[in-house]
């Protein structure tokens, strides 16, 4: 951190440190939650709470018991297989469509944009537990209610505003000139969009999909509406089991996810960059 | 297109010898086509997998088909009742109901209509329950005593031909010879001089042999009528002397004697026999619940949604105990505030400090608000659960401390600090990147050009920086409303309930379907 200035009075000293200070709170506010779980869910015990062989690094205190019981409750196994089942499918529908409607909306000439913007966008905008109500009732009058379909289709169209999104803002940098080369030279559409556009809006396309993908992976409330007993996923049985019967498998799940998130925050990172330094701009 | 332009666009033109104009304007529909092709498949997709479902629940927030569909002809003739007349409706309202209520009990509607009344008034469901289980035997009276007339009345054939036109019944031999039970019976169909002569028992007739063909896959050719049938013809008879001798078609004569002997009948009027089945069908609040209810389209829903309800005098609130939606309302709406406040009371910091480091340093505490930002829903308050219950991490903490003793344990969850606690850590993150893209186009220049310029640290701030980030507010605002739809998805684990979220066990919340 570079020297203070000289000419600062005390006061403005002490505020300068100061508000170092809240916003250091207010990180260890956000993080802390988060970071709390992953030593408890090596409890050895089924309590929720720090044991005294935990705080005293009493390897006793610790086990990977919970994680154990993750990997064979056929629950919990259940759910996951559920979740792997209906998050890529969804993820699929969701980043092709989503892709394909937002260069035609990156269009120069498209009647309507506004308009259907609003559309495409109204999933992220309108309160999940709406949608969710209102999928349950279309969704049980044409047959679909209660089955892997319904629910795929339902998070894939939740996932669509984060395609439309990130693609879009990485078609604002794309080069139209590009593809009449590309034409110039001799490629068909078809053929220029794989060789000459894809490539160049891939970041975009892959945030995009890892949105969709969370979006999915992570939803409860409209699987639980949309979904049956055979459509449990993940966060719908972590929801049963903080509801209902609260075990510390729960924790054990909670870190494999924050694991998985970091993942997805590194890979993010990564097409962040790599997208910036396409575009010409030093990587941030 | 004016002419002067057409002679300058026929002047000019392309290399195979089109106008340029013409060209021109091709191209650009043609880009348009294709932008439009583009964009049609998710345009379908979300039209069809999310708009429909809002427009379709829309709709059926008004929606009150179920009551007219159910009882088509009671409130045909409830029509001509006056509500505030203070009088129960007819004898005429009466019959038509029988009728209605005894094919609504065999196609097992009434007590679907039931519970949609009783969100209106209480009581009504099990009023429909308890009538639609008695209402085949209403009429019965009339049965025994036709019986006692002839014998043939209790036969199916008899009705067939006093009823069915012949070109149904021929249809129907033939179906019943081939004895295909994959080919549908045919519909039935009234004869011409049943319906002139005997209108209400032919109504009441057809209604008969439609449900026995499509709810028992029978023949109406095998199955002796319901009694409310009889009471039909009865008050047929009764109304129209004339009836029989003007009838033509077969079994004239039966129906002859018949008309002949109904005065001589007990009569059993059909009021009486609903208020012997359940004495509420004599209440006036009953009838006017129903007539109240009967159009295709209501606003109870939404007069419910505010604890309102329509009586006879108009829009009322409804009872001080059965009050729970304006306050949940409320109560959302003060947590809503509450939340906000706290996200911008600590985002805002986060976000200031954030666009003023160096971009490596800012990247690094960025992942800080990431982290959170990625992380599921549930595992943050799987997270928060574990931290704030009563034997919880804060809690134990504290007791260590000596801050609270071990019986005086803080209540932290499932009350309304619990819930600030968790949906403000959720959403800052939603607060804090918003914030920082608009901070971070806020040149650090002008508000030292505007203290050089002798503006005290409040006016700068207040003038320049303030400004500047509420122009550049309109993103945050889009976020803000994506994060909305964050707040009431939410479980409410930690939560008091908001008006999202169900409440069991609460008599009127029952009351939205």
């Amino acid at each position: 951190m570079a020297q203070l200035p000289p000419y600062m009075t005390t006061p403005q000293r002490v505020w300068y440190y100061g508000f170092r200070v809240i916003c250091g709170l207010i990180f260890f506010f956000l993080i802390f939650p988060i970071m709390v779980i992953i030593p408890l869910s090596f409890n050895a015990t089924d309590f929720f709470t720090f044991t005294p062989e935990m705080l005293a690094f009493d390897p006793a205190g610790y086990s990977f018991k919970h994680y154990h019981d993750f990997f064979t409750n056929p629950d919990w196994q259940q759910a996951l297989r559920n979740s792997v089942m209906i998050a890529p499918a969804a993820t699929l529908l969701a980043t092709s469509f989503g892709t394909l409607a937002a260069i035609g909306l990156s269009q120069s000439h498209v009647p309507y944009r506004g308009a259907i913007m609003a559309i495409l966008i109204s999933p992220m905008i309108v309160p999940l537990i709406i949608s969710a109500a209102g999928m349950y009732f279309f969704y049980s009058r044409i047959g679909i209610q209660g089955t892997y379909w319904g629910v795929v289709l339902a998070h894939a169209v939740l996932g669509t505003p984060f395609v439309i999104i990130t693609v879009t803002a990485t078609l604002v940098g794309f080069d139209q000139s590009l593809e009449r080369a590309a034409a110039s030279l001799g490629a068909n559409p078809v053929t220029t969009f794989f060789k000459v556009q894809m490539p160049l809006i891939l970041p975009g396309v892959i945030s995009g999909a890892l949105f969709a993908f969370i979006t999915s992976f992570d939803e409860v409330v409209v699987v639980l509406f949309v979904g049956s007993a055979s459509q449990k996923t993940l966060p719908w049985q972590m929801f049963t089991g903080l509801r209902e019967q609260i075990s510390p498998t729960i924790l054990a799940v909670a870190s494999i996810l924050v694991t998985l998130s970091v993942i997805l925050l590194t890979v993010l990172e990564l097409m962040r960059r790599r997208s910036e330094k396409q575009r010409g701009l030093t990587p941030g | 297109m004016s002419d002067t332009t057409t002679n300058t666009a026929e002047k000019l033109t392309t290399s195979d010898g089109k106008p340029l104009k013409a060209s021109l304007a091709k191209a650009l529909r043609r880009q348009k086509m294709r932008a439009l092709l583009l964009i049609a498949p998710l345009l379908l997709f979300v039209l069809i997998s999310f708009a429909a479902p809002i427009v379709d629940m829309l709709f059926r927030s008004v929606q009150n088909e179920i009551v007219p569909e159910t009882l088509p002809r009671t409130v045909t003739v409830l029509e001509s009742w006056d509500e505030s007349s203070g009088e129960i409706p007819s004898d005429v309202v009466f019959s038509a109901l029988r009728d209605d209520l005894v094919i609504a009990a065999e196609r097992k509607r009434h007590t679907r209509l039931g519970s949609r009344l009783n969100y209106e008034m209480t009581g009504m469901s099990s009023l429909f329950r308890k009538t639609g289980r008695r209402v085949d035997d209403f009429g019965e009276i009339f049965t025994e005593q036709f019986e006692n007339l002839n014998e043939a009345w209790v036969e199916p054939a008899t009705w067939v031909s006093l009823m069915a036109s012949e070109d149904w019944v021929a249809a129907q031999s033939k179906w019943a010879a081939a004895g295909d039970d994959a080919v549908p019976q045919p519909a039935f169909v009234l004869s011409e001089a049943a319906k002139q002569a005997l209108p209400r028992t032919a109504d009441i007739y057809s209604g008969f042999a439609d449900v026995i063909r499509t709810e028992d896959g029978d023949s109406p050719t095998q199955e002796e009528p319901w009694n409310p049938v009889y009471a039909a013809l009865y008050d047929d008879l009764i109304e129209n002397p004339d009836a029989a001798s003007s009838y033509s078609g077969a079994m004239a004569e039966l129906l002859l004697t018949a008309a002949e002997a109904v005065p001589s009948f007990e009569a059993l009027t059909a009021r009486e026999e609903f208020i012997d089945a359940d004495e509420d069908w004599g209440s006036l609040a009953v009838w006017q619940t129903l007539d109240r209810y009967s159009g295709r389209y209501t606003d109870g829903y939404y007069l419910a949604a505010l604890d309102a309800q329509r009586t006879a005098d108009g829009i009322e609130m409804v009872p001080e105990g059965q009050r729970i939606y304006l306050l949940l309302f409320m109560r959302t709406l003060i947590l809503s505030v509450v939340i906000t406040c706290s996200c911008l009371l600590l985002g805002y910091p986060v976000a200031f400090l954030l666009s003023h480091l160096p971009l490596r340093s800012a990247n690094l505490l960025m992942i800080l608000v990431l982290l959170p930002f990625w992380t599921s829903l549930l595992v943050r308050t799987s997270a928060w659960k574990v931290l704030l219950q009563q034997q919880g991490v804060i809690n134990d903490m504290l007791v260590f401390i000596g801050l609270v003793s071990d019986d005086g344990r803080l209540a932290l969850i499932n009350n309304a600090t619990g819930t600030v606690i968790a949906m403000t850590h959720i959403l800052l993150p939603f607060m804090i990147l918003p914030l920082y893209s608009v901070m971070k186009t806020i040149s650090p220049t002008y508000v030292r050009a505007a203290k050089s310029l002798g503006a005290t640290d409040w006016t700068a701030f207040w003038r320049i920086y303030f400004r500047s980030l509420c122009r550049g507010s309109a993103r945050v605002l889009f976020w803000s409303s994506s994060c909305r739809s964050a707040t009431t998805s939410r479980p409410n684990l930690s939560a008091v309930p908001p008006v999202s979220s169900s409440r069991t066990g609460s008599p009127t919340t029952s009351r939205v379907p």
